[in-house]
């Protein structure tokens, strides 16, 4: 298992490659394709992360000292950032998490994506992936 | 004819790229763009003319005072309101109908009915909820019918003797619909009821008159009309104004104070407390001389014309679904792709420099209403051309090739 860090630099360096946004775009897209699905069973309105414009559903389970992460989203782009955030945080301990510096997110230009105003979920998704970190970290 | 191109010169921000392209802005509905003429205005009267109005008896306060007036008198001959005073400057519509909701409360008593519309936009809907809330009076909806036009039948059976004020708008900013605002107009008057119009996307795109009109208040935005933004208008008739309370209180909207009593100002000032947004409504007066002088009718046809355009363009897509059919509407296009989510298809075509709308407009019941999420929007204003409907479609195909 690699780090949160290594994880995002490999993210940093995949991001490098593409020359346009259309290639970055595509990849997003992709990735949410792939996005492992969440049960049906989470998908319901606790779990709902409410964007003014996309929503994101996001379900977390702890066991032997890591967090598993499955989320979806109803937009496509939406779900491919919400699929990056996911290859970084899930399956990692939860003071990692609690801490973790997201700082690919700048570089790889999500940045404005992330923003509140774009009111697309994802920035209170990953409040809510921490929130989650710190609630298990008590139980470690 | 207009001469576009010519129109478009006066717009200095429509020469800007974005994210590399010629901006293509079609999110006119929301705010539109200002003229050069407007913003001359704004800066000339900070630069030579700036003053509190209605105050000093130095030469610039006189000046500015003037202005402000001129202003008022502009926007009565725009609408064909009978009295100047019938003009109340305000912050947008949001305020103006606000100020209304706020004063209306008072006449109103338990089991008293407030008419609004499925349609509405939230700012027509919330108000009156907590008008209603405060009152103790009841909220009846008019429904929508699958082309975006209210239900007329379900509406005259709402009306009744209980019924004291409907709000509807005159043109849904979600769906285009254009409403037959006189007969509900003239239906309301025949039980008694008031009716207030949202007018915040007809203003400069159908031509008004007050008087013919015969609603009680009429609501619009001056940034929806090449004005600049925080200046609204509510026309009220004068009877009824005079008959509402005051909405703020303070300065300028004052006959007399004293710890015994307080009496309030005439109209319109009893409903402007506090220094207005004076650069903003003397630079208002500009964007309604840029419409004028082209004329509202001519700028109508021509929107007409791109509406036409651009929704047989659209529907050329496979999988397009457009919501507001109605046979009149304004240039205002809601739609959705089979399959994608509209922030999807706004998130792509932005990167090409095209501005429109994705999400709920403000008017959450519509997309329940329809059971989606949100939509696309293309709203249209007199300075966007046919080329420009072209880049747009390209850029909707070329998301779509992308998503799916
Ligand atoms: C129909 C309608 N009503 C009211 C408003 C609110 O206008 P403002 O934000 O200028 O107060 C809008 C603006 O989007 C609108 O389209």
């Amino acid at each position: 298992m690699h780090t949160i860090k290594e994880i995002q630099k490999e993210i940093i360096e995949d991001f490098a490659m593409f020359e346009d946004w259309i290639q970055k775009y595509e990849y997003l897209i992709d990735l949410g394709k792939e996005l492992a699905p969440i049960d049906q069973k989470y998908k319901i309105s606790e779990n709902l992360i409410k964007g003014c414009q996309s929503r994101v559903w996001l379900h977390a389970e702890y066991a032997e000292g890591k967090i598993i992460y499955t989320a979806d989203s109803d937009a496509i782009m939406t779900k491919g950032i919400v699929a990056i955030l996911i290859n970084v945080l899930s399956g990692q301990n939860p003071s990692e998490i609690a801490t973790a510096k997201l700082d690919f997110i700048n570089e790889i230009g999500l940045k404005e994506q992330l923003s509140p105003t774009r009111a697309n979920g994802l920035v209170s998704m990953i409040k809510q992936m921490k929130l989650y970190a710190i609630a298990f970290s008590k139980q470690q | 004819m207009l001469d576009v191109s010519k129109i478009r010169s006066q717009f200095p921000i429509l020469s800007r790229k974005v994210n590399g392209q010629n901006l293509v802005y079609f999110d006119n509905g929301a705010t539109t763009q200002k003229p050069q003429i407007v913003i001359d205005a704004e800066s000339k009267y900070y630069a030579n003319q700036n003053s509190n109005v209605h105050r000093g008896v130095h030469f610039l306060s006189g000046l500015a005072t003037d202005k402000f007036e001129e202003s008022r008198n502009t926007i009565q001959n725009f609408i064909g309101a009978k009295h100047k005073h019938e003009i109340i400057f305000t912050k947008g519509t949001t305020d103006s109908i606000n100020l209304v909701a706020s004063g209306f409360k008072t006449f109103l008593n338990k089991g008293d009915e407030i008419i609004i519309s499925e349609q509405e936009h939230h700012s027509n809907i919330v108000p009156w909820q907590i008008c209603c809330e405060q009152s103790g009076s009841n909220l009846k909806v008019i429904p929508i019918l699958d082309n975006g036009e209210m239900d007329m039948d379900f509406f005259y059976n709402l009306l009744s003797e209980n019924t004291k004020l409907v709000a509807v708008s005159h043109i849904s900013n979600a769906l285009g619909t254009i409403n037959n605002v006189e007969k509900i107009i003239e239906k309301s008057h025949s039980v008694g009821a008031k009716v207030l119009i949202d007018g915040a996307q007809a203003a400069s795109h159908i031509s008004l008159n007050m008087q013919k009109l015969d609603a009680d208040f009429y609501c619009f935005s001056a940034h929806k009309m090449f004005g600049p933004t925080g200046v609204g208008i509510l026309y009220g008739k004068e009877d009824i104004l005079n008959a509402l309370p005051p909405y703020q209180s303070g300065g300028e909207m004052i006959k007399e104070v004293s710890f015994s009593g307080t009496t309030y100002a005439d109209l319109p000032h009893k409903f402007e407390a506090g220094t207005p947004n004076i650069s903003g409504v003397v630079a208002f007066k500009s964007a309604i001389d840029f419409i004028s002088n082209l004329e509202v009718n001519k700028i109508a046809k021509y929107e007409e014309e791109l509406l036409q355009y651009a929704t047989s363009e659209l529907l050329k897509i496979e999988g397009v679904r457009i919501y507001g059919t109605s046979k009149k509407k304004s240039a205002i296009i809601s739609f959705n792709l089979e399959g994608l989510h509209p922030y999807d298809i706004g998130m792509i075509v932005d990167k090409m420099g095209i501005a429109i709308r994705t999400g709920h407009h403000c008017a959450q019941p519509i997309m329940e209403r329809f059971n989606i999420p949100g939509t696309v929007r293309i709203s249209l204003a007199v300075y966007n051309t046919k080329e420009e409907i072209d880049l747009c479609i390209n850029a909707i195909k070329k998301a779509k090739i992308m998503l799916s």
